[in-house]
């Protein structure tokens, strides 16, 4: 596969929206665009990698790092930086041993502390801290967390933003120092570097039950949270506007600290479609989010030369001229599953104006499905469309999900070496 | 008719508190609690379906609405508890094994509700067994599943069979739904209909049981 040397070029070119030598790959480079565990562990066994068990660093969706020597083997451009803290609210600082409810035996932080609940359900705690109530649960045979929501019964008339904010603070000295030294790491790979930046994530439904925390206040619950959204805008605009000045002071001390050691960053996985349809209306996207993105993108955009990274899932095609209008310059996952996303007519639409970072092929049901010589045909047809002219980034629409057959994920790899002229 | 009208607006508008009270003070003037279900609650959902289908409304509002006829709906459902004459049919729904996914099915949960039928939510992470038990217990006239993960797809399947298994599936249609569903899907496991949102599912449950007898 391609030379790592030039893996930052080829991104930067693409996302500059000119065509680079070869489609840039990106697997593992962000909670969003990675792989889980399993198939992490059948990929090392394909390519006959050193065996050893893979590292859970994202332990919600159950994310393996995809490691050098595995990026090496299937071409990918792009290094991510994990956030400071996992969805939980431990670090990944230290790994023990943990058997997945399928018997694979992986790594997980030493903080990734479990319970067993009646049923035979493994629960997982905030912050690693046991005699805290759970935060997540996995089924028995199950391959993914799912948050357990926290919510106090609400009382309209005490209702107070303040309790929305309790996961969002300055950034400490201690973790900027540590996010410098891991992009400057990430930088001598010559891959482009990644990192989300935590924070800048407004009412992104993954983490508004704020699984990293102990005892989480004010609205958490999903549903109550969507209905937030029509019946209680003013809540909404007063968490996210805090929200913003937050993020915006950590903007200007993470830059301060790191300069263009980073060349994408990863603000926001909100999702605003579903398979069929949308979660709002564009109206109430340009209510309450668009002016706080367009805050963060275009400070973002007058101090840096770092990339913006948007991702939603689902049917979203409604959406995107906002999200090039309030500043992003990426979108993922790129969902051509979804109602409305054919790949033709978003790069025909779009292409122009924003990177397509995913759309490679459908992890719904040809990547776990299909034959591989159908995975094959999908990924070629997908790289045809969406590279031409630049402004693309190969990746699955969102992770690879478990139980994806390995021989399904090494054709799909085949078929990027066969685009790239290297087969 | 003033009352009606209030109680439809107030679930149009998805106005809980208004819905509550304004059925509060139906019931104490001995409106029929049947009509404040027929005339007053289904239209007003019908009319939410409508919205969500041209795309007027969209989930929040669908929640919003969803609740408030829920919560009317609990103040009405005792007084008709022995007589069943609110139902248009008896439907079972879960998630199904291993899937923790719920919003998707607490919204078809809940617009079904607002279409008439009667609604037996097992949850989310349900096993066969326990749809085959509910679905026996309960005397259904349909099993909704739903499913949001692609590893949890192969469960709808085990349901279909274990209601076979169970001799029930010749009285029982099965309505499958979630995001990564498709009517070839459906089609494969021997579902009767996929239904690709909550509007729809309702229009698939009309057609495939409509009219038929409460829960047992």
């Amino acid at each position: 596969m391609q030379h790592a040397s030039k893996s930052r070029e080829r991104v930067l070119t693409a996302l500059d929206h000119r065509e680079p030598d070869a489609a840039p790959i990106d697997f593992g480079g962000t909670p969003v665009t990675g792989v889980h565990a399993s198939c992490v562990a059948a990929l090392r066994s394909h390519y006959g990698l050193e065996p050893r068990p893979v590292k859970v660093h994202e332990p919600y969706q159950m994310l393996a790092l995809v490691e050098d020597d595995l990026k090496r083997a299937m071409g990918v451009d792009v290094e991510g930086v994990p956030g400071r803290e996992t969805l939980f609210g431990f670090r990944n600082d230290d790994w023990k041993a943990w058997k997945m409810p399928d018997g694979l035996e992986v790594m997980v932080s030493v903080d990734f502390n479990t319970s067993t609940d009646t049923n035979g359900d493994t629960l997982i705690h905030p912050k690693g801290n046991l005699s805290a109530p759970p935060s997540g649960r996995m089924p028995v045979d199950g391959y993914f967390f799912d948050t357990i929501v926290r919510q106090d019964e609400i009382d309209e008339d005490r209702l107070d933003p303040k309790d929305n904010l309790e996961e969002f603070s300055p950034i400490g000295d201690a973790d900027l120092d540590e996010l410098a030294l891991d992009l400057e790491t990430a930088g001598k790979s010559g891959r482009a570097v990644i990192t989300a930046l935590g924070g800048m994530a407004f009412g992104d439904i993954a983490l508004v039950p704020a699984p990293n925390l102990e005892h989480p206040r004010g609205i958490r619950d999903i549903a109550e949270w969507y209905m937030s959204l029509a019946g209680r805008p003013g809540y909404i605009h007063a968490v996210f506007s805090r929200q913003c000045e937050i993020a915006l002071g950590n903007l200007e001390r993470i830059h301060s600290r790191i300069g263009d050691s980073v060349d994408v960053v990863m603000l926001c996985g909100t999702d605003f479609g579903t398979q069929s349809g949308a979660f709002c209306s564009v109206d109430t996207f340009r209510d309450l989010w668009f002016p706080y993105y367009k805050r963060i993108n275009d400070w973002i955009h007058e101090h840096t030369a770092w990339k913006t990274f948007k991702h939603s899932c689902g049917s979203v095609e409604r959406f995107v001229p906002s999200f090039i209008e309030c500043g992003f310059d990426i979108l993922n996952p790129v969902q051509c599953s979804a109602a409305n996303m054919e790949p033709e007519a978003l790069k025909a639409r779009f292409g122009d104006d924003i990177v397509f970072w995913g759309g490679g092929v459908d992890t719904q049901k040809t990547l776990p499905f299909g034959k591989p010589e159908e995975v094959r045909r999908e990924v070629l047809t997908r790289l045809e469309i969406f590279s031409r002219g630049g402004g693309f980034v190969f990746n699955t629409i969102h992770n690879i999900q478990a139980r994806t057959p390995v021989e399904n994920i090494v054709a799909m790899v085949e078929a990027l070496r066969e685009f790239n002229g290297e087969a | 008719m003033a009352v009606l009208e209030e109680l439809r607006e107030a679930v149009l508008t998805g106005d809980k508190d208004r819905a509550v009270e304004v059925t509060r003070l139906g019931l104490e003037t001995s409106i029929d609690p049947q009509a404040l279900i027929d005339d007053a609650m289904i239209p007003a959902m019908d009319e939410v379906g409508r919205r969500f289908e041209e795309e007027e409304y969209f989930v929040p509002e669908l929640l919003l609405s969803a609740r408030a006829m829920k919560a009317a709906l609990e103040l009405i459902r005792p007084l008709l508890a022995d007589t069943g004459a609110s139902s248009r049919g008896c439907i079972v729904i879960g998630t199904v094994k291993g899937d923790l996914h719920d919003i998707g099915k607490n919204l078809v949960s809940a617009m079904f509700e607002g279409a008439g039928f009667e609604v037996v939510d097992l949850g989310s992470d349900v096993s066969p067994e326990a749809f085959v038990a509910a679905a026996r217990e309960k005397s259904a006239d349909l099993v909704g599943l739903s499913a949001l993960l692609t590893v949890t797809m192969p469960s709808m399947k085990s349901t279909i069979e274990a209601l076979e298994a169970a001799g029930l599936r010749d009285r029982v249609k099965v309505l499958v739904g979630g995001a990564p569903l498709s009517t070839d899907y459906a089609v494969e496991i021997k579902a009767d209909a996929y239904a690709p949102n909550a509007t729809a599912a309702v229009r698939a449950a009309q057609e495939l049981v409509g009219g038929r007898a409460p829960c047992r």
